[in-house]
């Protein structure tokens, strides 16, 4: 595409206008919190990064009307994610469901973590076996 | 050795990756339909002409059809229309319109300003409809099997070059399958 | 004329950059002092012409030149002056040409404050930032020229993005460019160790300054972005976890594991090979991060237009670049050894944990990042990886090593004793410990174990980062005052601890409430009464505007007006909101416009964030410490030399 109308493509992408709820959605705080708990989760498909809680693209609104509907029906929190994903994969959540696909990411804090203790572990073990008094360090035991 | 090579390697890796994602096929901004290759979602409206008449999906079970949602507040549905018209003359393969988020007045006036290319229409004016197909914008143009399988998913203005590209094989290879 | 000039000005930028980026490193290779000689006076010209073209393109923003194309599409003549100049920096074309601008800079800073070095050092430093700009310059020349022309020109441009149209962002870019730029000091002076063979501890101290001050700008460039957000994009949040953000977050972590690795080479001559890494890294972070924002290979609110062309580009310069560097690492890294030991209770190993909890942060941000690349290019499903992921994920490293760093900043080098260690901790645990739990419970009302310990880790480094200055503080007349070295770093911490502070806080006790108001309306949220008093039209001078006025109030008293406006800019229509701010140290009330209901009412957003200022203050006194730091004496007589006086002390290690 030339330059020029990539340039003009994206002018055209609707601005980051954040969205808006004219008023708390349910009475029951507990149904509330669940609520704006989970369209803090779901990403406006059409946007260019942002959550439905943030954007009025049409999208978004459309979509926190049927999480509202869902809610009101009794669906739990799963299947409200279910449904999302249903109509519109994966993508539509910030939160990767656990799946084949993503077990590498849900567990890699973890591992890393375990994998530095151990290295972290070798590599003291080693030090810890060599003359500490051999070199001419500076007196400004402080310094950073 | 093979530790101090190791940062290379990741290098080696990502950059393999990223060439990968530079390619021309990779549309950022076009999400895949989770229905590809499987039931077509269903849909069940009022009619867009006459309220009164209910419009379902059923209408097309067992033949190969174009779904495509529109509205009249949306440029590239305008761009469309004539390739719309297009094949509906040719009448190859009956499409069905959504009108989608709309106003039914503002509907009417566009389909007897600009023709009618829909076998049928109905009318989605909350985008509930919308939602179970997974559209997000208009125009998206949905090509369903005989058996109900939803086989491509266009979004964006149809035109000629992508149908001859993307959706005229398809279709020539369910009317030979099912010979 | 004016923007011909500047493009001339670039080709003859790129000449004399390849002057500099060739004959230094060959010279220095054969040893030939004419050829080292000219890496000073190329880089110096290198400079000039840069800045020329520069001033050129800045020329033609003031002037409203629409016939280059560049200014036409990012300027209107009713934009503001002050925007018109930060316009120069508002897209693609024009960043790249601040990016090469600041390189230049900082080339022309280490030939000037280098004379303490050997020739040869210092022309393969300066070499290696000549090369470097070469890319820059080729790329913009070839792909991003910002001097093309539109013939005919249009009779008015089609403005700058409303939303840059803001001091903030004018001068967030130029300010975290400084930073990853200043990357490639570092970078510079690794591969020059590399060429020579020699990595010993008067290497790591040449280097210190400058990657301290590198950091320091990247830490003020990051919390301007993120400070700039919060008040601008009308949702109130500080940090989205977007690519790009990420991008500038993963230099900065690099960074900061980089500055801290240096010390434990210039004391002990160990972990050359992580310093090197590290140095290596930071700047093919921030490499990384200018091919992200480019080449339109991943979604974001940042991203400039997209081209694949570029990004194929700028992907190969950095695997030429990253990839060369890191064969050079292949290569010496092994032969590095040094027979220093240390204890299991040493500064050596709390560096050694700051250095792999960092890395293991830098590399959680990057996969998760990558991941939805990944996922596509290997079987084209989409997935998202967005804030609940990466909050989880980076809070495991993240958090101990905020408790870690009020121990490892008072344990000695080499070996420490555990009981006067205890003794100097002790007080300001408990006292840590006591105000994470009354904090949260008794100022905000509620108790939650990460909130807890979250809390407790900010008040921790709070704590000890006064022990030192403290002590240096009631010295005995007579004893040495705390180096600034020293003193930078307890600064610095304490900025950590701010930043800590304020991050629990807002996370646990922001209240957000959307509304509707009609005039005359009164909601409560966060303990204050906000009522929308009236609303009103305003003309700026490229936008109209719906202004409210919203009248703040707690417990019946008056506390202050603010005024949020939705506002729709002339030309590019689309429109845009400006929150009503109210500030204070210890929370921010925050009220933006949504849209008009019907019947007189608007949906407005309500937002009551406490302690949310720490965080951007705490990044400025992390900042400050840095340049304290950097200020220190022993960096100060080396920038000063005239010639070379440092003789390196170890035989080539």
């Amino acid at each position: 595409m030339s330059r020029l109308s990539a340039i003009a493509l994206f002018l055209l992408v609707p601005w980051l206008a954040f969205g808006i709820d004219s008023g708390k959605a349910f009475d029951d705080p507990e149904l509330q919190a669940r609520y704006e708990a989970i369209i803090a989760e779901v990403r406006c498909v059409k946007c260019q990064n942002q959550t439905i809680k943030d954007s009025n693209a049409l999208i978004a609104n459309d979509l926190r009307r049927e999480i509202r509907r869902l809610l009101a029906e009794g669906k739990s929190d799963v299947e409200v994610y279910a449904f999302l994903v249903e109509r519109y994969g994966e993508f539509a959540l910030y939160r990767p469901r656990m799946s084949g696909k993503t077990l590498v990411l849900w567990m890699a804090p973890g591992l890393f973590i375990l994998l530095g203790g151990i290295f972290t572990a070798r590599v003291v073990r080693g030090r810890m076996a060599l003359p500490i008094d051999d070199d001419d360090i500076e007196v400004d035991e402080a310094t950073g | 050795m093979l530790r101090y090579l190791s940062p290379l390697l990741f290098l080696a890796v990502l950059i393999i990756v990223f060439a990968k994602g530079l390619g021309p096929e990779r549309n950022l901004n076009e999400l895949p339909s989770p229905f590809l290759d499987k039931q077509a979602p269903k849909f069940d409206l009022p009619g867009l002409i006459n309220p009164d008449e209910q419009i379902s999906s059923s209408v097309y079970a067992g033949e190969v059809a174009i779904v495509n949602f529109w509205a009249t507040w949306c440029g590239g549905c305008r761009q469309e229309h004539g390739f719309l018209m297009e094949l509906s003359r040719k009448n190859e393969i009956p499409i069905y319109g959504i009108d989608w988020r709309d106003r039914r007045v503002e509907a009417l006036n566009w389909l007897s300003q600009l023709g009618d290319p829909y076998r049928v229409s109905g009318f989605d004016a909350d985008a509930t409809t919308g939602i179970d197909w997974g559209v997000y914008g208009a125009p998206e143009t949905f090509l369903i099997g005989k058996d109900g399988r939803l086989l491509h998913k266009h979004l964006g203005p149809l035109d000629r070059n992508t149908w001859e590209t993307d959706f005229a094989p398809l279709i020539a290879a369910e009317n030979g399958a099912q010979q | 004329m004016i923007p011909e000039v500047g493009h001339f000005a670039l080709i003859l930028a790129l000449s004399l950059a390849i002057c500099q980026g060739v004959l230094p490193l060959l010279g220095a290779y054969r040893n030939d002092v004419a050829m080292m000689a000219v890496a000073r006076p190329a880089a110096v010209g290198q400079f000039v012409f840069v800045a020329i073209s520069f001033i050129c393109l800045a020329w033609s923003f003031l002037d409203s030149d629409f016939s280059v194309l560049y200014v036409a599409n990012h300027s209107q003549l009713a934009l503001p002056a002050i925007y018109k100049i930060s316009a120069v920096w508002g897209a693609h074309e024009g960043s790249m040409l601040l990016w090469i601008l600041l390189l230049a800079a900082w080339t022309v800073a280490v030939s000037r404050y280098s004379s303490a070095l050997p020739d040869t050092f210092s022309s393969r430093v300066i070499g290696v930032l000549g090369l470097l700009s070469c890319g820059f310059l080729l790329f913009t020349l070839l792909t991003s020229n910002p001097f093309e022309r539109l013939i005919p020109a249009p009779p008015d441009g089609a403005d700058l993005n409303p939303l840059l149209q803001d001091p903030g962002l004018a001068i967030h870019p130029p300010i975290l460019y400084a930073g990853y730029v200043g990357f490639a000091v570092a970078f510079a002076f690794a591969i020059a160790a590399m060429l020579s063979g020699n990595l010993d501890r008067a290497w790591a101290r040449w280097t210190r300054p400058w990657t301290t001050w590198a950091w320091l700008f990247l830490t003020v460039g990051i919390a301007l972005g993120s400070w700039w957000a919060y008040y601008e994009l009308g949702w109130g949040g500080w940090w989205f976890w977007d690519p790009v953000e990420n991008a500038s977050f993963m230099p900065w972590l690099a960074g900061t594991a980089l500055i801290h690795s240096l010390a434990v080479t210039e004391k002990r001559g160990l972990f050359k090979s992580w310093t090197l890494l590290l140095a290596i890294s930071a700047f093919s972070l921030s490499l990384l991060g200018t091919f992200l924002v480019r080449s339109g290979i991943l979604i974001s609110v940042h991203s400039f237009a997209t081209d694949p062309e570029r990004g194929m580009f700028i992907l190969g310069f950095l695997g030429l670049t990253i990839g060369g560097a890191l064969a050079l690492f292949a290569w010496r890294a092994p032969s590095l050894d040094s027979s220093a030991g240390f204890r299991a209770l040493s500064r050596e190993t709390f560096l050694l944990l700051n250095n792999v909890l960092l890395v293991i942060a830098t590399t959680l941000i990057l996969i998760g990042t990558l991941a939805p690349l990944v996922v596509e290019v290997i079987d084209g499903g989409k997935i998202s990886v967005g804030p609940p992921w990466f909050e989880i994920a980076l809070a495991i490293p993240l958090l101990p090593l905020v408790l870690l760093i009020g121990v490892g900043m008072h344990t000695a080098w080499r070996s420490q004793a555990f009981k006067p260690l205890v003794a100097q901790l002790k007080l300001p645990a408990i006292v840590a410990i006591a105000a994470g739990i009354i904090v949260p419970t008794f100022v905000y009302g509620r108790f939650g174990l990460l909130l807890v310990i979250g809390t407790t880790a900010g008040f921790w480094i709070l704590l000890v980062s006064l022990i030192q200055p403290m002590r240096s503080w009631r010295r005995k007349p007579g004893t040495p005052a705390i180096t600034r070295g020293a003193l930078g770093m307890s600064v610095a911490h304490f900025g950590v601890g701010m930043f800590a502070i304020g991050v629990s806080i807002v996370s646990a006790f922001n209240v957000e409430a959307d509304v509707s108001l009609r005039p005359g309306e009164q909601v409560s949220v966060g303990g204050y009464e906000f009522e929308l008093r009236g609303l009103r039209n305003v003309d700026g001078p490229n936008y109209q505007a719906v202004e409210g006025e919203i009248e703040i109030r707690k417990n019946g008293e008056f506390v202050a007006k603010l005024r949020p406006q939705k506002r729709t800019y002339i030309i590019q229509k689309n429109p845009m909101t400006e929150a009503g701010i109210l500030v204070s140290w210890n929370r921010d009330l925050f009220v933006a416009l949504g849209d008009p209901l019907g019947n007189d009412a608007w949906s407005v957003r309500l937002q009551y964030k406490p302690m949310i200022r720490f965080i951007w203050l705490g990044a400025f006194v992390m900042a400050f410490g840095g340049i304290i730091a950097a200020s220190d004496r022993r960096y100060r007589l080396y920038a000063n030399a005239k010639r070379p006086l440092i003789k390196t002390s170890e035989a080539p290690a």
